[in-house]
């Protein structure tokens, strides 16, 4: 049975000018230990539907309108406040991508990774404090000791990712969402991080969702990926498949501008011509055909939902891709 | 925050001060009326004013009516009120507890109502409490001091008995007075507060909170409470310092025995040493009450680092 089932979730944000449709009805699954990939553009809406998962979406303006997501076989979105809040951090846990305003600047990143302890695992202060420190050592923050009595400021983005990861490990989640920092932190650093993060979950055996803008990271680390585009899951089947044969012009545009290590990362990948369409006025056809060249007549009227192309494999596109 | 940095804090006061002494010096001697005229009298002849002036040192060269006043002041002499010979600072510490224990009063009542207020509107915000709370601000903000004193008065002690009028003789004199003196600052407080803490519940690091499964209470008291009050304080220090000057009208309404209903008197009678001195000594507080502001940011907000 899968650990995560995600299905037809819809977000949407209610703002003066309109309704924003960030995530409109994504479906996915996400089997124990296994690691899944959420890959698009920036404002495709990866965030937004991660943060659904443990209802940390602000309302207003943000409102999930529709949807399941089963987690152990039951409805987050129809628990109870209580009911969430203990799966939150304990069964779940988050990586946000935001490493320098992620944790309260007045409070030491002691007191930041000992509450979940304190809350979830019953540990009183001395044995919370033991496990803090083994938490650091694990995560590879030098000199533990010293540095747990430390304010964030003091940190580096990168360090403060690693308390982030710390923090989210602290509870032996079953599920991990790891959303990657795309500001304050170089790409060296982010390789570092996500050794990180990988070589502890395959050895807790937790299962990640990977939220990434990088899809040679996804290539290497993932087994399964998810390709979003304007709220929707476009494409998504097994890494190794959907990177060898990518069905969607919009995955296909993706490879083939995956940035490499050895060059510097543009600051946002931006890999086809175009922009993203407006999410407020979403056009009734493929979100995808402004900018797409493979485009025929009936990608204006009709839009395309997720059909099988492969095994496991499957896509939103109308073209019949020859391989 | 360094011992040397108070030090340094508390060294910077002597020129403020000495600024400060000069201004209002020379403000009561430029007001029209002469206080010998004053003191002598309507019926004095001229030589029994020149006399009094005399008396006063008002005859001397103000450069040096300056200098002296100055030099007595590093003695711990404020000269002598010109009404009633006695000395200034006796005066001065006869009616400032009375000032101290209003104006105490008056911010603690401020930031207790104040804060409570704005947290809970913050936190529910556009509720029923919300609307309501920040109407009742509104007009808080809206009400003159000596307005809303005889208000009080008018409801409270004089038709329903509760609390006396005017007075200091007991702690219930002083509730109708801090209230008085208090309403404007509550109001200013509430809505800082409330503001700061709409601000600071929608950031990174209090999802990050929520996203542990801590309970709304903890995250409110642990996580939003500390970084919303830091620019509170800011506020409630700056509102100590109005409060200052707000207890001259709040002690006149309610006959309350301050420095403020003294600077009043003493300003009608032209009584330079004690304008002087009070003055002075409430410069004093307020340079006091920013330092201990600065104090407590820092003890809030590990950021701020003073040397
Ligand atoms: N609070 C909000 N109010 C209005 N719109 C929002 C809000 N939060 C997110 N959105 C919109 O939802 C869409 C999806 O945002 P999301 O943060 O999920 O993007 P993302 O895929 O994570 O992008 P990035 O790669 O830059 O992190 C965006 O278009 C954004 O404008
Ligand atoms: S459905 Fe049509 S427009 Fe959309 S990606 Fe496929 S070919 Fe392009
Ligand atoms: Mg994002």
């Amino acid at each position: 049975m899968s650990l995560l089932q995600v299905r037809d979730l819809k977000t949407y944000f209610y703002t003066d000018a309109g309704v924003v449709r960030a995530v409109d009805g994504v479906s996915y699954d996400l089997k124990e230990g296994e690691t899944l990939g959420l890959v698009g553009e920036s404002g495709c809406g990866k965030s937004v539907s991660a943060l659904s998962i443990l209802r940390l979406i602000a309302n207003p303006p943000g409102k999930i309108v529709g949807g399941e997501i089963f987690f152990e076989g039951k409805d987050l979105l129809k628990i109870s406040e209580k009911e969430i809040r203990n799966i939150r951090g304990n069964h779940i846990a988050m990586i946000f991508q935001e490493p320098m305003t992620s944790l309260n600047p007045v409070l030491t990143i002691g007191l930041q990774i000992g509450e979940a302890l304190e809350l979830h695992r019953n540990m009183n202060k001395k044995e919370a404090r033991e496990e803090i420190l083994r938490l650091l050592r694990m995560v590879g923050i030098p000199d533990p000791e010293r540095r747990i009595g430390d304010y964030p400021h003091q940190f580096s983005g990168g360090m403060r990712q690693r308390v982030m990861i710390a923090m989210a490990l602290s509870c032996n989640p079953k599920l991990l969402i790891a959303d990657e920092p795309t500001t304050a932190v170089d790409v060296t650093i982010q390789a570092q991080l996500l050794e990180v993060v990988k070589e502890l979950t395959s050895r807790l055996g937790t299962a990640v969702m990977l939220i990434t803008h990088n899809l040679g990271v996804v290539a290497r680390h993932v087994n399964r990926m998810a390709v979003m585009y304007a709220g929707r899951i476009i494409e998504q089947g097994p890494a190794a498949e959907v990177y060898a044969h990518p069905w969607h012009p919009y995955t296909i545009g993706l490879l083939a501008s995956v940035p490499r290590l050895d060059k510097p990362r543009k600051e946002r990948l931006v890999p086809i011509d175009g922009q993203p369409p407006n999410l407020i006025l979403l056009p009734p056809g493929c979100s995808f055909m402004p900018r797409c060249s493979y485009r025929m007549e009936i990608c204006s009227k009709e839009r395309p939902e997720l059909r099988p192309v492969g095994d496991g494999h499957f896509t939103a596109c109308w073209a019949n891709m020859e391989r | 925050m360094s011992g040397q940095y108070i030090i340094r804090r508390l060294l910077i006061m002597i020129p403020v001060l000495l600024g400060i002494s000069l201004i209002i010096f020379t403000i009561v001697r430029v007001i029209p009326g002469d206080p010998a005229v004053v003191l002598a009298g309507p019926h004095a002849t001229k030589d029994v004013v020149d006399q009094v002036r005399v008396q006063l040192g008002l005859d001397k060269h103000p450069v040096k009516q300056y200098l002296l006043f100055i030099g007595n002041i590093f003695k711990g002499d404020l000269g002598n009120s010109n009404r009633t010979g006695l000395p200034v600072t006796k005066e001065i510490m006869a009616r400032f507890p009375n000032t101290l224990i209003l104006a105490f009063a008056s911010i603690l009542v401020a930031t207790i109502f104040g804060v409570t207020t704005g947290i809970i509107a913050g936190v529910k915000q556009n509720s029923k409490f919300d609307y309501l709370s920040m109407l009742v601000a509104l007009f808080g903000l809206s009400m003159p001091v000596f307005w809303l004193g005889l208000m009080l008065m008018l409801l409270f002690s004089i038709k329903l008995g509760w609390f006396p009028s005017v007075g200091a003789e007991s702690f219930k004199h002083l509730v109708l007075p801090a209230i008085t003196l208090g309403a404007n600052s509550t109001a200013i407080i509430a809505r800082m507060t409330r503001s700061s803490m709409l601000e600071v519940i929608r950031l990174d690091y209090i999802r990050t909170a929520r996203a542990k499964g801590l309970s709304e209470k903890v995250v409110i008291s642990r996580h939003a409470l500390k970084n919303a009050l830091i620019p509170v304080v800011t506020v409630i220090g700056l509102q100590t310092g109005t409060l200052l000057g707000g207890a001259v009208l709040t002690e006149i309404v309610f006959a309350w025995p301050g420095i403020g209903r003294l600077l009043v008197e003493a300003i009608l009678s032209r009584d330079y040493p004690i304008v002087q001195g009070v003055v002075l000594v409430v410069a004093t507080m307020f340079i006091f009450v920013n330092l201990i502001v600065d104090i407590l940011y820092s003890v809030l907000d590990p950021r701020i680092r003073y040397h």
